[in-house]
């Protein structure tokens, strides 16, 4: 138990040789590094894991310190890790769902230039999602928080040389920093209200003998720390409003989609919100407001996804729609139930980015389902685990995600949240639907593939066909483990598992009546007559469009923010001030016609003489206030 | 005659003196493809005089009839100094020579200038902090001209030296100010009058004034409307000179003369900084954005480095001190980081400094991409560098006193910044390269000061405690 | 009250000018006046930067002996350490006529 704290070092070790020397290895050389850091995290992981379970629960809680990384007067911080069974079953599932990722990425980039780099990127990602995990106070996860998001953005544009892929790079990073701003002023506010940063010694002020007991309910300054952090989490989970990173993130490598789609980075605002769930439980406005913006998003981007043509667009919509579920269990208090819907999403979504990877591979990367088709004979594997995968994602009875997505219902019901869980119903009709409707158009029907990509399709090798077994046998039986992980996490989680309610059973039925809507829909639809889609697509025009272009939120955001400051900045503070006032002051007296390549014009005093009247207006303006304060 | 003549209580700033004046006088007897050799000299006698106030550390005494302390806090910013000098010697060798000015009255300037810093931060008194800060402008008046034959340099030099002028001469008004009023300018006798007397408005006007030359020195808004113009015209290694040490003796002896001079005062500075401090991060971050030239861009980019300094002085307590000294040193590492970059990379007569001359370099040039990246990363302040530390320390001395609002706008403006940081290293490594990517060659001492920035830059980020430590107690002498 | 009249005074006086004076702006009046002699030149000629220099070192100089009249006057109070001090003083003047010297600002080519 005492070496879990090489857990998020190992694959921080990996990139180092890599990076620095990888460019001189040969490529089996790399791929093995890689590989072996995360094998021997995932084994350090389950060591830690099953070392947590010999020890009774309360004993369930070890702190490592590495060193005192910030000492000053009041404001300590220490670089020490924490295992307790939330980040022991969080750690068990980076490094799981992150080692099938590493090995399937060995086939998929093989042929590719910069292997190294991307394996050293990898591994990067790796170990600041573990160190955020792993990390026993709020600065420290911030690091990690941090550290995840540069590596998206260095993974997601991968492929610099195609734009839209550096773009996107750029986006996820900038969104990301929006979303930072918010989780950095929570830190202060919370150091500032705590005086410490430890998750412990926040949690002890919180608890019932502590000072902030008394302001359990009340809107304040808890409220707001816990606002404040939210916002982060919505940005690096890509919620509402800040969620349109991540379908752009769609440029990056497939197996980074995967990553960042399943197990890492996007997982990280949920895991925050677990974490800090005594905060989150004395804050129940905002915890409401967490429920509230979880399921919107997840009905939201699930409206979305209904009508994309692009495989791994819609695999984006949908992970942003689970993750929006992850937040609507957690804000009604299940959290339990919300990591359990993370590991089982970690599962199956892992699983469908892979395959559409491998479907994408197949056929030299051709993305839009309308042209794909009737693929099920070409690819059997493929087809036969994306099958499990996507009916783990859509509810289907007994498997994994039935039984996650059915305990967020009922514990949003048995709260008393019942908007929340009968839109969640909803969501989940509308999950089975595109779900099936992508699932359908990829691998049944007729053929649509340009005559060129029939040619040559064909399976994908063992290294990346044997995470893809592996993965759906998770998803398909990893649901079974529920009990003894909610009671696993109940020194966390801090519940005792409430009395279910007695319409529990009819809630079963509901959920699984839910996913069988939706996919009988998309049957309907996509099998058996397929002229109904165009049809419906015909009646419905205008919200056809409006789903189609994503609400035009894009639109938006571009009008309403990037705009404005380029304008700002290149109008008024550039070539205003820089400009046209100085310039205006040189040339509109001497009348002289501005000139481009004149440095002479700018030796002219006009310059200097401008800036001196800045100067000079900025000491007026002091002067002033001095003089109107005082 | 004073009887407080110790003189081994500005023993450094003697030793830089002394070498820099040495430097002079050989210059004429050393052959012309020698003169590097004066630059090592120069090296030399800044080590020295690192060494000279290293023996002096932990001590305090008052010298000059109380004009200089020896204390501290002078150490500490001594030290900076020194090594911030040493930085830019390094990169100007190979740069004065591929230039063509290779005359080693440069490094006589640097170690002037040095001097005139030393003395900045050392001074209690308002007339050795002007002196102190008169032989740093002039130092670098020259400096910014050193490239005679270039027309860029030459109006630089002179935009500086007419503004410079202008507000030394505001400075020097406000010094008159509170001369006027209370009959010395000891900071400490300032301080029994002002809390003798309470704040009239001579203090007011003084104040004003002094905060209006002082905001000139370390380019807040709108003071800071002459740095676009100067750093880009300036030769690059003098650039990065200008961008840290000035900056910083500015910080040094703005701090010590605000705390230990008008300490009775602080609602008044502090209000108006807070203010200052906003639109100088904004128009900062703001105008970085639409740059294309790089030293245009860092030259911005340092103006919202200046607010972000603000913030610390803001918050009027002891940790805001401690984070602006630890603050100073992270960014003279990084800044002194990125400009060596741009030194090695504009490549002779400095003609690639637009940012499309960076358009996929990265994987060319591993080592000098790799390390601009850093430096970057650490201006955003993202984790693991010192830029993060250094920004959560300012910020949370600000909460600590309650100014949310300042760090709201502080953070808002990190993560605009982002972007424009952000976007040189996406041109770096995801941008098509040119047809023909030039060749450079990496000087040896060039690359050792780019090594040693990116390990400070690293060091302060992993384990800050040692440098914040230093700095915490460099403090208790000022407060 | 008084602030408002002495920053109203210029102002008024500035604008009353301009209003009442005849507005007769044509090429002789606008030239620049050097004593009624018709000008031939650019008034603004350049100088050889040896006249600037000569001008500096002998202002440098200048002052040294300005410093010096003071200290000659006091030398026997300041004892040994004035000696010692204007020793320094001059020795650094001296390393600066030596630089200037060897550089070869004194020669007037």
């Amino acid at each position: 138990m005492d070496s879990f704290w090489l857990i998020p070092i190992l694959p921080l070790v990996g990139f180092l040789a890599n990076g620095l020397v990888g460019k001189r290895l040969p490529k089996q050389a790399v791929a093995w590094i890689a590989c072996l850091v995360v094998a021997a995290s995932l084994l350090l992981s389950a060591r830690a894991f099953y070392a947590l379970m010999q020890v009774p629960p309360e004993e369930r809680h070890v702190i490592h310190p590495l060193f005192t990384w910030v000492e000053s007067g009041d404001f300590v911080a220490r670089f020490e890790f924490l295992l307790d069974p939330l980040s022991a079953v969080m750690m068990l599932l980076v490094t799981g769902v992150g080692l099938l990722i590493h090995v399937y990425s060995v086939g998929y980039m093989w042929a590719g230039e910069g292997f190294y780099r991307y394996f050293a990127y990898l591994n990067l990602f790796m170990s600041s999602m573990l160190l955020l995990v792993a990390a026993n106070n709020l600065l420290l996860m911030f690091v990690g928080w941090e550290g995840v998001g540069l590596c998206s953005y260095l993974l997601i544009g991968y492929w610099y040389f195609k734009k839209s892929a550096s773009d996107a790079g750029k986006k996820a990073f900038v969104v990301n920093r929006v979303g930072d701003f918010g989780f950095l002023l929570g830190i202060l506010l919370a150091f500032l209200t705590f005086q410490t940063l430890d998750f412990q010694a926040i949690f002890q002020q919180l608890g019932p003998e502590g000072e902030f007991a008394a302001e359990s309910g009340k809107w304040g300054t808890l409220s707001w720390i816990a606002f404040l952090l939210f916002i982060g989490a919505t940005g690096k989970s890509a919620q509402v409003p800040l969620y349109v990173w991540l379908p752009d993130a769609m440029e990056g490598p497939t197996p980074v989609s995967a990553l960042i789609h399943a197990a890492t980075m996007v997982t990280a605002g949920v895991y925050m919100v677990v974490r800090l769930n005594p905060l989150y439980s004395l804050t129940p406005g905002v915890s409401g407001l967490v429920a509230t913006v979880g399921i919107f998003t997840a009905f939201y981007a699930a409206t979305i996804a209904l009508v994309q043509r692009d495989i791994k667009r819609i695999l984006a919509y949908s992970t942003i729609s689970q993750i929006g579920y992850m937040f609507a269990a957690a804000g009604v208090g299940g959290y339990a139930a919300s990591i359990f819907h993370l590991s089982t999403h970690a599962y199956f979504k892992a699983l469908l980015f892979l395959g559409a990877g491998s479907v994408m591979r197949a056929l030299q990367n051709e993305t839009d389902i309308l042209r794909m088709g009737g693929l099920r004979k070409y690819l059997p594997v493929t087809y036969w685990t994306f099958l499990a995968a996507t009916v783990a994602i859509s509810g289907v009875p007994l498997t994994s995600g039935f039984f996650s997505k059915d305990e967020i219902l009922v514990r949003s019901f048995s709260s008393g949240h019942t908007v929340i869980g009968i839109v969640g119903l909803a969501t989940a009709v509308l999950t089975a639907f595109y779900m099936f409707r992508l699932f359908f158009l990829t691998f049944h029907g007729e053929q649509r593939l340009a005559p060129e990509l029939r040619r040559g399709i064909h399976e994908p090798p063992p290294s990346m066909a044997v995470p893809l077994v592996l993965l759906a046998l998770l998803s398909l039986f990893g649901g079974y483990g529920y009990g003894y992980l909610e009671g696993f996490l109940e020194p966390v989680t801090g519940e005792p598992l409430p009395a279910r309610g007695e319409h529990s059973e009819a809630l079963v039925l509901l959920t699984a009546v839910a996913s069988g809507l939706g996919i009988l829909a998309a049957y309907l639809f996509y099998v058996r007559n397929p002229t109904w889609a165009a049809a419906a697509q015909q009646a419905l025009g205008g919200a056809h469009r409006l789903l189609w272009r994503k609400y035009y939120v894009d639109e938006l955001y571009d009008r309403l923010f990037v705009h404005p400051l380029k304008r700002v900045s290149d109008h008024f503070l550039w070539r205003g001030v820089d400009e046209r006032v100085v310039d205006g002051a040189v040339n509109g007296t001497a009348g002289l016609v501005r000139d481009l390549s004149g440095f002479l014009r700018q030796m002219q005093t006009g310059y200097a003489r401008a800036y001196a009247t800045w100067i000079l207006l900025g000491t007026v303006g002091i002067l002033v206030y001095y003089w109107m304060g005082g | 005659m004073p009887t407080d003549l110790h003189y081994l209580a500005i023993l450094p700033e003697i030793i830089t003196a002394a070498t820099g004046i040495a430097i002079m006088l050989l210059d004429p007897f050393t052959a012309p493809q020698h003169k590097g050799r004066l630059g090592w000299l120069g090296v030399a006698g800044l080590l020295a005089a690192g060494v000279a106030g290293a023996a002096q550390s932990g001590r305090t005494m008052t010298a000059f009839g109380g004009m200089v302390q020896l204390d501290s806090y002078s150490v500490f910013f001594r030290w900076l100094f020194f090594g911030v000098s040493i930085g830019t010697i390094l990169i100007s060798l190979q740069y004065l020579k591929r230039e063509g000015v290779h005359h080693s009255e440069f490094y006589a300037l640097v170690l002037f200038a040095t001097t005139g810093m030393s003395f900045m931060a050392a001074s209690v008194d308002l007339i050795l902090m002007f002196i102190g800060l008169e032989t740093v402008a002039i130092s670098t008046y020259v400096l910014a001209g050193f490239k005679r034959s270039d027309p860029r340099s030459n109006e630089s030099a002179v935009k500086y030296f007419i503004l410079g002028a202008f507000s030394t001469a505001v400075l020097l008004y406000g010094i008159a100010f509170l001369y006027g009023q209370t009959g010395s300018t000891r900071f400490d006798r300032v301080a029994e009058a002002l809390s003798a007397q309470g704040p009239s408005a001579f203090f007011l006007v003084g104040l004003a004034l002094l905060l209006v030359g002082f905001g000139f020195k370390v380019a807040m808004a709108p003071f800071h409307v002459w740095t676009p113009d100067v750093y880009e015209g300036a030769p690059s290694p003098v650039t990065a000179f200008l961008a840290v040490g000035p900056k910083a003796a500015g910080f040094a002896a703005l701090v010590r003369v605000l705390y230990s001079a008008l300490p009775d005062m602080e609602n008044h500075w502090g209000d108006v900084l807070g203010l200052v401090a906003v639109l100088t991060m904004t128009v900062g971050n703001v105008a970085a954005i639409t740059q294309s030239n790089i030293k245009r861009l860092l030259a911005y980019s340092s103006v919202a480095h200046a607010g972000y300094l603000l913030v610390g002085l803001v918050a009027r307590n002891e940790l805001g001190i401690s984070a602006v000294l630890y603050y100073a040193v992270v960014y003279a590492l990084m800044n002194l980081g990125a400009f060596t970059v741009v030194v090695i990379w504009s490549g002779a007569g400095e003609t690639r400094v637009h940012l499309s001359d960076y358009a996929g370099i990265g994987f060319r040039y591993p080592f000098l991409t790799g390390c601009l990246s850093l430096f970057l990363l650490s201006l955003i302040g993202i984790p693991a560098t010192g830029g993060f530390m250094g920004k959560v320390f300012l910020f949370a001395a600000a909460v600590q006193s309650h100014h949310v609002g300042l760090v709201v706008i502080a953070v808002l403006n990190s993560a605009v910044s982002a972007y424009y940081y952000l976007r040189i290293i996406v041109i770096m490594y995801m941008q098509e390269p040119a047809a023909q990517v030039p060749s450079v060659e990496i000087p040896v001492p060039a690359a050792v000061a780019l090594v040693l920035a990116a390990l400070g830059t690293l060091l302060t980020g992993l384990y800050p405690s040692a440098l914040l430590d230093l700095a915490s107690r460099s403090v208790l002498a000022v407060r | 009250m008084f602030i408002f009249v002495a920053l109203l005074l210029p102002v008024v006086a500035l604008l009353a000018g301009r209003l009442l004076r005849p507005q007769m702006g044509h090429d002789t009046k606008l030239r620049p006046y050097e004593c009624g002699v018709e000008p031939e030149t650019d008034a603004r000629e350049r100088y050889s930067v040896r006249y600037y220099i000569i001008a500096i070192l002998f202002v440098i100089f200048d002052v040294e002996t300005i410093f010096l009249f003071p200290w000659a006057v006091i030398y026997d109070k300041l004892a040994l350490f004035g000696f010692i001090e204007m020793l320094v003083f001059l020795g650094i003047l001296i390393f600066g006529y030596i630089y200037v010297w060897k550089k070869g600002a004194l020669e007037w080519v």
